[in-house]
């Protein structure tokens, strides 16, 4: 054969030397923990400083939690905390709006502000040597935001045609009927406001909301950088306080899932099915979680899983497939989610609640385990190597009362979890029966299969 | 305070194996982690007609096994090792890549090796994955709004030729058709080891690295490497328009595409668009977001890319300088684009601030360093700037170069943006569903 003949895909797929051994894994350098203070302000704030000097920035996270306290039905919370991240970049009593992003900008910066049923987060980052910018203009904002009337008007509109953007995507159609099934009408589902509670928030709600609950107790701001340790602890200091006073507050325990059938939700015309299926789970402080993450993993939490090798590789029903651990400050839940062909969306729920199933009774082997095992240490420490990851990683610890600590010591922990340990969370948590969950889909193409199969709820 | 560059921290290496493969070798020891990419000189621009979608499809097919490695092993040899895995496809170039600890360097030179020599092409996982990249094009375009706006939708509006013009995700008649023989001829016409970058970058040894690539990729054979064919086309001599329906959107949207100066020849004159770019829409005080959304209040958001795809020099020439906005349905987008016209008419005859230009380079370098302090996306940009523009030295120069573009520049370039020469899309909501 000469080089332009054209070959077979038989020819290619072959050489003359055949098939070749997979290397083995070289010796693996261990990464020394990073210089870190991690300590709580006067006014309550705790501040976590680590030095990663990789490149000439800082990156901060600011987690301050945020619950709705009115305890009413009809609250207007979700709301006016939303219009509130809005505004609150509008400008303050000596910044204005332009004059905000202008000095960020000066310093390479920029800071965002979203908010959540549990908490208020700032994200942000800055060259190194404009660390006290970034923390200047966040103070002013923090204890100075002025949300003036005239912009507060037209970021109210703008939210509402971003809300009404957002309702429109089947993704986001699909989280707020899980949560509506998951939790009623419980706070926690209030994840997005309705348009026309946004349309009725005022400016003088907005400012009694961050003059009552945007309060430096119990929240938790991490800088992670160009920086030493101690400091930037000070520059936080001094150029916080003004913050000085209150306590935030958060959720409680969110309220325990009951199992039950899915709820199928009529999406007309769609040509692709939302699958989303939860039960209870444990989190970061429980002694199962590592045998817990390994069990996820095994079923949907990485490419390597029984269902992306079943619903994607084999049936290829969809172009994803996973289950993920959502967690709280006190708790978890296990979400498994799939988008699949409308056509195909009983067949897949069929698929998924085997694999639950199987999970729950057929022990994982050691391998599928080890792989397991080995994923969750790598991906782990890669996650851990950029200043903006470090940053994430040790704000989410400490939303939960953990320390940098927990994550260093992690590894050991996950490298001791037994195979007979995934067995034993694999049954208690996932099997098909501790379930609730929805289908979002054109019940007119899906209802028929989803009724026949059983154990779903149609319209 | 000056901006500052992205020193190369450890320099970087050239080597061309015996059968052509260039490899680029970058010592990063920040962590103890490694990344290995493979560039092929192939993107959507160059699949056949009545094959659209297939530079894609086949990129699937690379992760279906080969030789040394059955269905699924890549995937499992790759995160039982504690790595994560991905490929794309552009206009001009499709990658595959890895970032593992690391201790398992040699293992992922294998498994990159493996299928650029002997990937096991069959029919059966030929329709899984047409099935599986149909259900990625339902996810991403069909069953969401704005899905494929603008980089699906613009380019048929301004451009004539099949090349520039049509759907790289593909349409489902074509992918059903594409066939094995298919295959084959596209990886033995496009993925020769001297149409491809490898790049290797993280906790290495330069010498040692280059050993284990020549010990893997040495004995793939050399193969006819395909001559480059030129997409140029002229440039458009009117504004030339179209209209859509998107029965998901809530919003009207409109998107205007401009031709970018050829980067090969005129890189100074590109960047300078990128810093346009963000002179127009990167942050509050940008300039038509503050005439658009704060000013006349016409637009929800509006967004400026230098790049169809969304990052500058990701393309060779021709390609697109794009601003998008979604907006009410009670504005006009005639108001929209006169408003545009203006601003580009004030930057042009006065260009930018002095100081205005110094906050957009600040961010630049900002953004940049923060991109390549992670590990994957620095590889990514040194392969796709080694591939597509000649120099992987660009990725790390960028921020000197936006830095060094003066306000007369910027004016140049905001002079460039036409309103007789370009394309005007606009969405219309369809309420179907």
């Amino acid at each position: 054969m000469t080089t332009s003949t054209r070959r077979s895909a038989d020819e290619i797929g072959s050489t003359p030397t055949g098939p070749r051994p997979l290397p083995a894994l070289g010796p693996q350098r261990a990464v020394p923990a990073p210089e870190e203070v991690d300590t709580v302000l006067d006014s309550g704030l705790r501040v976590i400083a680590v030095r990663r000097a990789e490149v000439p920035m800082v990156e901060l996270r600011l987690r301050v939690p945020f619950a709705d306290q009115s305890g009413r039905d009809d609250s207007d919370h979700a709301a006016v905390a939303e219009v509130l991240a809005t505004t609150i970049l509008s400008g303050t009593a000596s910044r204005s709006r332009v004059a905000v992003d202008d000095e960020l900008a000066g310093v390479g910066g920029e800071i965002g502000f979203s908010v959540d049923p549990e908490r208020l987060s700032v994200s942000g980052h800055a060259l190194a040597d404009g660390t006290d910018t970034l923390l200047e203009v966040l103070a002013d904002l923090l204890v100075a935001a002025a949300h003036p009337e005239d912009e507060l008007a037209r970021e109210r509109d703008r939210l509402v045609e971003r809300i009404e953007l957002a309702s429109a995507q089947p993704s986001v159609i699909a989280r707020r009927a899980l949560q509506e099934r998951r939790y009623g009408d419980h706070p926690v589902t209030r994840e997005m406001p309705r348009p026309e509670e946004v349309t009725a928030v005022t400016a003088d709600a907005v400012r009694a909301l961050q003059d009552s609950a945007l309060r430096p107790g119990g929240s938790v701001l991490v800088l992670v950088g160009d920086l030493d340790p101690a400091d930037a602890v000070g520059r936080v200091e001094r150029a916080l306080s003004a913050w000085s006073t209150g306590r935030a507050v958060g959720l409680d325990a969110l309220p325990p899932l009951t199992a039950g059938d899915l709820l199928l939700v009529d999406r007309p015309g769609s040509v692709q099915s939302q699958l989303r299926l939860s039960a209870p789970a444990v989190g970061r402080t429980d002694p199962r979680y590592p045998a817990l993450q390994l069990a996820n993993l095994t079923l949907g939490g990485y490419f390597s899983s029984r269902l992306v090798e079943n619903l994607r590789e084999d049936k290829g029903y969809t172009y994803h497939a996973s289950s993920s651990l959502e967690l709280d400050p006190h708790g978890a839940v296990l979400t498994v989610e799939t988008d699949v062909a409308s056509e195909v969306t009983a067949p897949a729920l069929l698929e998924a609640r085997y694999e639950l199933g199987r999970l729950a009774v057929v022990p994982p082997s050691a391998d599928e385990v080890e792989s397991a095992r080995r994923y969750l240490v790598g991906s782990l420490l890669i996650s851990m190597t950029t200043q903006a990851g470090y940053a994430s990683t040790v704000a989410a610890l400490a939303a939960q009362g953990l320390s940098s600590s927990w994550v260093r010591e992690h590894p050991a922990r996950i490298e001791a979890v037994t195979v007979d340990e995934v067995a034993a969370a694999a049954a208690e948590f996932f099997a098909p029966t501790g379930f609730t969950g929805v289908v979002v889909a054109d019940a007119g193409r899906a209802g028929p299969g989803l009724r026949a199969l059983g154990g779903v709820e149609l319209p | 305070m000056t901006s500052r560059v992205t020193a190369p921290r450890q320099g970087l290496h050239r080597h061309v194996l015996d059968n052509g493969l260039r490899v680029l070798l970058v010592p990063d020891p920040a962590a103890p982690v490694v990344g290995v990419a493979v560039h092929v000189d192939v993107g959507f621009r160059s699949e056949p007609e009545g094959r659209t979608g297939f530079a894609h499809l086949f990129e699937h097919l690379m992760f279906q096994g080969s030789e040394s490695l059955e269905k699924l092993a890549h995937f499992r040899h790759v995160q039982s090792s504690g790595g994560v895995f991905n490929g794309s496809t552009h206009q001009d170039y499709t990658n595959y890549f890895e970032v593992l600890p690391s201790a398992a360097l040699e293992r992922a030179l294998f498994l990159e090796a493996d299928r650029l020599r002997a990937p096991k092409l069959t029919t059966e996982n030929l329709r899984n994955q047409v099935d599986v990249v149909k259900e990625e094009i339902r996810l991403n375009v069909l069953n969401r709004p704005y899905g494929g706006f603008p980089w699906i939708l613009l380019p048929p509006v301004l451009y004539d030729t099949y090349p520039n013009a049509h759907n790289g995700y593909g349409d489902f008649t074509d992918l059903e058709q594409a066939d094995l023989d298919d295959a084959a001829a596209f990886f033995d016409a496009y993925y020769a080891p001297g149409n491809a970058v490898l790049t290797v970058v993280g906790d290495l040894d330069p010498a040692e690295a280059a050993e284990l690539v020549e010990r893997h990729f040495g004995d793939i054979p050399a193969r006819p490497v395909p001559q480059r064919p030129s997409f140029a086309e002229p440039e458009p001599t009117d504004e030339r328009r179209d209209a859509v329906t998107d029965a998901h959107a809530p919003l009207p949207a409109l998107a205007l595409g401009h031709r970018l100066p050829d980067p090969a020849t005129d890189l100074h004159g590109y960047l300078a668009h990128a810093v346009l770019a963000s002179l127009l829409t990167d942050g509050e005080a940008a300039r038509l977001t503050q005439r658009l959304v704060y000013g006349d209040e016409l637009v929800t958001d509006v967004s400026a890319s230098c790049g169809l795809m969304g990052a500058p020099l990701d393309a060779r020439d021709p390609d697109t300088f794009t601003i998008t906005a979604v907006h009410p349905g009670d504005v006009d987008p005639q108001r929209i684009t006169a408003a545009v016209d203006d601003e580009l008419a004030t930057l042009a005859t006065d260009g930018p601030e002095p100081e205005e230009l110094r906050r957009v380079t600040a961010r630049w370098a900002s953004s940049l360093h923060r991109e390549h302090d992670r590990l994957m996306s620095r590889m990514l940009a040194l392969g796709s700037a080694e591939l597509v523009q000649g120099r992987a030295e660009l990725a790390d120069e960028l921020p000197g170069l936006i830095a060094a573009v003066e306000p007369s520049a910027v004016a140049a370039a905001a002079k460039r943006l036409r309103p007789d020469a370009r394309a005007v899309l606009t969405v219309t909501p369809g309420g179907a569903a």
